[in-house]
């Protein structure tokens, strides 16, 4: 698994040909940066993403509003967010019960904090504390809301 | 058709400076790229951080007090351990070899100091939230100093006395003290620890979280240098020519930094550490005792007496907030270590938590071909790289050292 380096890798000697003669390998380059550019991009996020801070939960229970504390979402700095919750038809609601989480869907991991909600601001509007991103990328939260009406969620795309 | 192309080739190089490429024969950066460089330059680095927790963090007495316990052997069980022992100054603070040895063998690899101020969590598993109570781990652990809380005590007030009290305040009376306490170690330790009276405890702690304070205050002053790199990526960002101050495979090597290799993922920011804890397949060391990381300290960090929120941080809740929303548990925790700065990677091997890895280049194959974790699960996915591009990322990672390859930062 762990090789040990190669020091062989010889190298083709074109110093003795004209400038000229070295036009054909321009396609080849132009093919070989391409590809790179694009294996560099692989993992960027999906061109398409939804980067609504505002959307409805997926059984239409509710609809939630993320508010990120910081403009633009700084990485590597904990911050406080509000949510904001509303019921299907627009009316702030109260007294729900939040449960915050979020990952990165191309790396395999979740946020590197637990957020949690330490006050509920009434209107609708609840404080989470412990948001955080460690590094650059996509990154999806999911919005649990509990209430009298049922438990549904919503998720959420942010691009770093 | 010579002119023709003339034509084509121009236009050719044309679009390739639009993109990430090479403009007749010299390397081209991208707004994005060079952004992204910029970012990693120590000229990026925020100041330093004020450590709530400490108050004392940025007086000088403090760390001139600090820095005489950081090379005191008389802080260890057999008079022969100091910090120093294995943070060597001229070594970037740490000792070049897999496993610190201090009274025994540990089992994890001994980690620089530089720009540690700047850390959430200490430690390759982050079972410490702030220099200074990463300080009091090695004192009392019996494989590294074996020394003790009353030990302690009694060495300062015997030693240190005028200066301790210039920054603390009045020392307690420690002649009464028994010569070894401690509710961690020896079983005599333990035992004349349960003998001493709540208030007793309480002081001797006190004394002891302050010399974790003095030191930070000392570690607090050893900061990261400029690097090639950082004079490169200073340049690139105002503007100015950036010729010569890499090699043609150090700029290869960055293109891939900042590219296809992803490698800013993780090692990202001034420090190029998320500080954050990842999974990266790191293979187990045969023989030790199973090792899984981040997701064992989560609950010792949080029970530490000398954590952000215990009784002798000078913090307020509000500025605990990492210790508070803290992830503790998930698969991605498990085996998953702490990304460490690569600035002065290249004369820092052997590598990873356990020195498990010998060489720079042998690093680079392992991100290469990612081999699956031993425990959980790595994040990372193969590379597909091929010889020149691993010889090219590792000639620039020797860019970030002060002196290149020797790479001898303090």
């Amino acid at each position: 698994m762990l090789k040990s380096k190669s020091k062989s890798n010889p190298k083709p000697n074109y110093k003795s040909r004209s400038p000229l003669r070295l036009l054909w390998l321009l396609p080849v380059a132009l093919v070989a940066v391409g590809g790179f550019s694009v294996a560099s991009m692989m993992q960027r996020p999906p061109a398409d993403l939804d980067l609504r801070l505002t959307r409805a939960t997926e059984h239409g229970l509710y609809v939630g509003t993320l508010v990120p504390g910081v403009s633009p979402i700084p990485v590597g700095t904990i911050q406080s967010w509000i949510v904001a919750v509303t019921t299907a038809d627009g009316k702030p609601l109260d007294h729900a019960k939040l449960a915050i989480d979020g990952g990165m869907p191309q790396h395999g991991h979740g946020l590197p904090t637990e957020p949690k909600v330490t006050k509920a601001l009434g209107g609708g509007r609840y404080r989470v504390e412990g948001m955080k991103f460690n590094m650059s990328g996509w990154w999806t939260i999911t919005l649990k809301v509990s209430s009298a009406a049922g438990t549904d969620s919503a998720t959420f795309n942010l691009s770093l | 058709m010579r002119l023709r192309l003339t034509v084509t080739a121009v236009l050719a190089a044309t679009v390739l400076a639009g993109g990430s490429g090479i403009y007749l024969g010299k390397p081209t950066w991208s707004p994005a790229e060079t952004k992204l460089i910029a970012s990693l330059s120590l000229s990026a680095l925020p100041p330093l951080p004020a450590d709530p927790s400490n108050a004392f963090g940025d007086d000088p007495v403090a760390a001139a007090l600090g820095q005489a316990l950081f090379f005191d052997t008389r802080l260890s069980g057999n008079g022969k351990v100091a910090c120093a022992s294995c943070h060597f100054p001229d070594r970037q603070f740490q000792d070049g070899t897999p496993l610190a040895t201090g009274m025994g063998k540990t089992n994890r690899r001994t980690m620089p100091i530089a720009g540690t101020a700047y850390s959430v969590w200490l430690f390759w598993d982050g079972r410490r939230d702030s220099q200074w109570s990463q300080a009091l781990g090695p004192l009392e652990s019996l494989v590294e100093h074996g020394a003790d809380r009353t030990q302690i005590a009694r060495l300062v007030a015997a030693n240190y006395a005028t200066d301790y009290e210039k920054v603390f305040g009045p020392l307690p009376e420690v002649t009464a003290l028994p010569k070894h306490a401690s509710p961690l170690g020896t079983a005599v330790a333990k035992a004349a620890w349960s003998s001493l009276d709540e208030q007793r405890r309480e002081e001797v702690n006190r004394v002891f979280a302050n010399v974790g304070k003095a030191i930070a205050a000392f570690e607090r002053t050893i900061e990261p240098r400029p690097t090639r790199f950082d004079a490169f990526a200073d340049a690139l960002a105002a503007g100015r020519d950036t010729t010569d101050l890499l090699t043609p495979e150090e700029a290869k090597g960055l293109r891939l930094f900042v590219g296809k290799g992803e490698c800013t993922k993780c090692h990202n920011g001034p420090l190029l550490t998320d500080q954050h804890f990842h999974n990266t397949g790191v293979p187990a060391v045969a023989g030790m005792p199973e090792d899984k990381g981040r997701i064992i300290a989560t609950a010792q960090v949080a029970a530490d007496p000398f954590n952000c929120l215990g009784a002798y941080s000078d913090a307020g809740p509000v500025d605990c907030a990492e210790l508070r929303f803290m992830k503790r548990e998930g698969e991605d925790l498990v085996r998953a270590y702490k990304t460490p700065s690569l600035r002065g990677v290249a004369g820092r091997a052997p590598y990873m938590h356990a020195g498990q890895i010998a060489t720079l280049a042998e690093v680079v194959r392992h991100y290469n071909a990612a081999p699956a974790a031993p425990a959980g699960h790595t994040e990372l996915k193969p590379m597909a790289m091929n010889e020149a591009e691993i010889e090219a990322l590792e000639a620039f990672l020797e860019t970030l050292s002060e002196n290149g390859k020797e790479g001898d930062q303090s």
